[in-house]
């Protein structure tokens, strides 16, 4: 269980970014909650300070050169990294192209900027503006539908979204009785909670 | 600091399916034996536990159980004559970082492989000769034959308590399983598991085209049972957390369930863990090796004299300790001569993937290889004349992934994916996705092979391995084959979209999503010192006292998942050793 009261890692003002972009990518609607208010923040937050921020299982000795594209990563960046240089890129980056921070946008210049990082028609000159977009929109859906004890995922509103039940280990009694059948129950997390 | 260990009888290097089978066979014979694993103990009830197993995120996503690249890693590249860079992210050779190897997160589809993948030379040449290959091909038999090894596959079934239907028993086909299987003398230890939706879907459409589907045999034990050693094991409860997962409920066949609980109790069996075996030391003429080097937990070398030893690591590392200790002649890819790094090979993967309309197919119900599949294009099932190629694939309804993160990039082609529009996608998409895999055969050729890589190191300084590997002409054609197969079993299944995808139609890459995690080769078994590194019992041709065992000694990979083929091959090296290399030392083949 993570605390959300307080950052680890990030700093009030990314916070408050990164929510927002997330706030785009998983937006509230009549089917849920959206990123911020499921806790998306505080799972990155804690995450970026953890052992997945540092890169910490990477194979990062050099020498580091760019290859093919079938050969992989070769960037020994660490996702704390690219968020700390791309987030700070990207109110510069809005600045010039929309005359305002990312913050005072419109919900469609929102959109309209990140369909221009995913599409590689707006580039960052730290980090790799494709690359960034990829880690937000994977770090945002892994926040949306962690289990809950990871700081999103609140009220198991991503699960609730598709039917997950969650951290179930015994399906038997299902397996064949429901089979194609719908089948409508509450999800359980670790933490046993909702 | 620098210590000997006293000598035992048997080194095992690596503690994974082949070396804890392999150990509690010798140690059963009387034998002294010291296995060294780099990885850490890990045992069910204490690792797995199931209030904090189920948990997609450390599992599938961070994937915490696997062995990182930070502790080793390969650099890969297509062709000879390229750079081959490191792998440096988590991809998708899936190695083991425990006791238990690989054995502990694997999927668990448990095949006994046909008749035909032990002799593809001697068969492929009597139907159809030498104009069957294409050009630069390795093909050679195994020196074993399924018959020889069918009391051991036999056996490896009863320690795993593997779940299936027996397809024919003694010569007789027997109803609903797969008739193109080779004989058994018995049926599977445990029944097949529940079919889910997806599965009878499957099974419905390819009856209807004509083909005999049957339930994959597997490692999810299908009820009660106590296996060879005296071991309970528990039914399978379909909890979807297998693939990249321990089994919390004593219901996946694993070293850590199926065999460990007995032989940790013996008293000549020991364990040392956390240590990494760097070398294999021979005497000066490299007849007769004497010892392997570690580096344990603390970072001190040891060292473990032994009569016997016993290289049991993943199936890439096997490769590496041989080259790093200089055992054998590197194999040139020029010249094509020289033996250990050839013959390696992968697995060629063709897929349909599928929505379907209006379906509850409650994907979270699963597990690593809940799947039905038909036999009618594996192998050499049909006849490839005019065809152009060798081999085929198993193509099945694989069930084995239901988690929300990993299924939430799964909506159809077109659909948002972010916004409002992905969330209407994905709530819609999650309990209509459904794939069909064709998995499919891979055979070596010339310029698929393993040598130590001239630039990058791990982190004592030693040369990382490196793959220089592309699919080769007939991984394409019988790819792409399969591919079509699978697509025409999707239609009929009334999926309303269909994608079919062959992978070798893309270069190699180690992260190609839904790749398989199958390798093969580098110390291929065989007949003929030339064209492999040790003989039919898997034991080196120059050195009697050295075995290395694995999917390590397959010249080629079947249509199916390696490890049952190691389970049986590792046993009966096992034999050879307590009934015939104990009595007399040396050479069990003399040419």
């Amino acid at each position: 269980m993570v605390d959300s009261s307080k950052l680890v890692y990030l700093t009030p003002d990314e916070a408050k970014l990164v929510g927002a972009v997330f706030d785009v990518l998983i937006p509230a609607d009549e089917l849920g909650i959206g990123a911020t208010e499921a806790g998306c923040v505080t799972f990155l937050d804690h995450q970026l300070a953890g052992p997945y921020g540092s890169a910490a299982k990477d194979y990062k000795l050099g020498p580091v050169v760019e290859g093919l594209p079938q050969q992989g990563p070769q960037s020994i960046a660490t996702p704390a990294e690219i968020y700390r240089k791309g987030l700070a890129e990207l109110n510069n980056v809005s600045q010039k192209k929309f005359g305002h921070p990312f913050l005072n946008l419109t919900e469609e210049q929102k959109v309209a900027f990140l369909e221009g990082m995913e599409d590689g028609t707006i580039d960052f000159e730290t980090v790799k503006t494709k690359d960034f977009f990829t880690l937000l929109l994977q770090n945002v859906r892994e926040g949306y539908l962690a289990d809950p004890m990871y700081g999103g995922n609140r009220d198991m509103v991503g699960w609730k979204l598709i039917g997950f039940p969650g951290a179930v280990y015994d399906y038997r009694d299902w397996i064949v009785s429901k089979r194609g059948q719908k089948i409508d129950v509450q999800p359980v997390s670790l933490l046993r909670t909702g | 600091m620098h210590y000997k260990r006293p000598k035992a009888d048997v080194v095992i290097v690596g503690l994974g399916w082949s070396g804890s089978t392999m150990a509690e066979e010798l140690t059963r014979a009387g034998l002294n034996v010291v296995a060294i694993e780099r990885g850490a103990w890990r045992e069910t009830s204490t690792s797995f536990p199931t209030t904090r197993n189920p948990d997609e995120l450390s599992g599938s996503i961070r994937k915490e159980i696997l062995q990182a690249p930070v502790t080793e890693t390969y650099t890969v590249r297509n062709k000879p004559g390229e750079t081959a860079l490191p792998l440096r992210k988590y991809h998708n050779l899936t190695l083991g970082n425990n006791v238990g190897g690989a054995g502990t997160h694997w999927a668990g589809a448990s095949w006994r492989w046909q008749p035909f993948d032990h002799q593809p030379y001697t068969r492929i040449m009597e139907r159809y000769g030498a104009k069957q290959l294409v050009d630069g091909l390795i093909l050679q038999d195994w020196g074993v034959t399924y018959d020889d090894l069918e009391p051991f596959y036999d056996r490896f079934e009863k320690i795993a308590g593997t779940s299936g239907t027996a397809g024919v028993i003694n010569g007789v086909k027997q109803p609903g399983g797969n008739p193109f299987e080779g004989s058994r003398t018995s049926p599977y230890p445990t029944p097949a598991l529940e079919r889910t939706r997806a599965n009878i879907l499957f099974a419905e459409a390819t009856t209807r085209l004509g083909y005999t589907p049957f339930p994959v045999p597997s490692a999810m034990i299908g009820a009660p049972y106590t296996n060879a050693l005296g071991i309970n094991l528990a039914p399978c409860t379909y909890c979807g957390y297998c693939q990249l997962y321990g089994c919390g409920n004593w219901s996946k066949s694993s070293p850590n369930i199926c065999i460990l609980p007995v032989l940790m109790q013996r008293p000549n069996f020991t364990v040392v863990t956390e240590s990494e075996v760097v070398r294999i030391n021979t005497t000066p003429d490299k007849k007769t090796a004497t010892s392997v080097t570690f580096v344990d937990s603390d970072g001190n070398i040891g060292e473990q004299p032994a009569d016997i030893v016993i290289v049991a690591t993943f199936t890439l590392d096997n490769t590496r300790l041989l080259l790093l200790s200089g055992i054998g002649t590197p194999y040139d890819a020029v010249s094509g001569e020289g033996v250990v790094g050839r013959a390696f090979t992968f697995q060629t993967l063709s897929w349909a993937f599928m929505f379907f309309e209006n379906e509850y197919l409650n994907p979270f119900m699963n597990t690593g290889a809940l799947a039905t599949q038909i036999d009618d294009f594996n192998g050499d099932n049909f006849d490839h004349t005019g065809l152009g190629f060798i081999g085929g694939a198993g193509i099945q309804s694989l069930c084995n992934q239901g988690l929300p993160i990993g299924m939430s990039g799964l909506v159809p082609e077109g659909s948002p994916k972010w916004g409002k529009g992905w969330k209407q996608a994905f709530q819609k998409a999650y309990q209509n996705y459904a794939q069909i895999q064709g998995q499919g055969t891979s055979f070596a050729h010339r310029e698929q092979f393993m040598d130590l890589d001239p630039t990058y190191k791990d982190k004592f300084g030693q040369p990382l391995l490196r793959i220089t590997y592309d699919y080769n002409e007939n991984d394409r054609r019988s790819g792409r084959f399969i591919r079509d197969k699978c697509a025409e079993i999707a239609k009929e299944m009334g999926a309303r979209e269909v994608t079919g995808v062959s992978l070798a139609d893309q270069p190699y890459s180690g992260y190609t999503p839904w790749d398989s995690s199958h390798v093969q080769g580098g110390v291929v078994m065989g007949e003929n010192p030339k064209t492999s590194v040790q003989n039919r019992y898997q034991q080196n041709w120059d050195i009697p006292n050295l075995f290395v065992i694995g999917a390590s000694s397959f010249p080629n990979n079947a249509g199916y998942n390696p490890t049952a083929a190691v389970g049986a091959t590792t046993l009966w090296t096992a034999k050879a050793i307590t009934d015939l290399y104990l009595k007399n030392p040396g050479p069990l083949v003399r040419l």
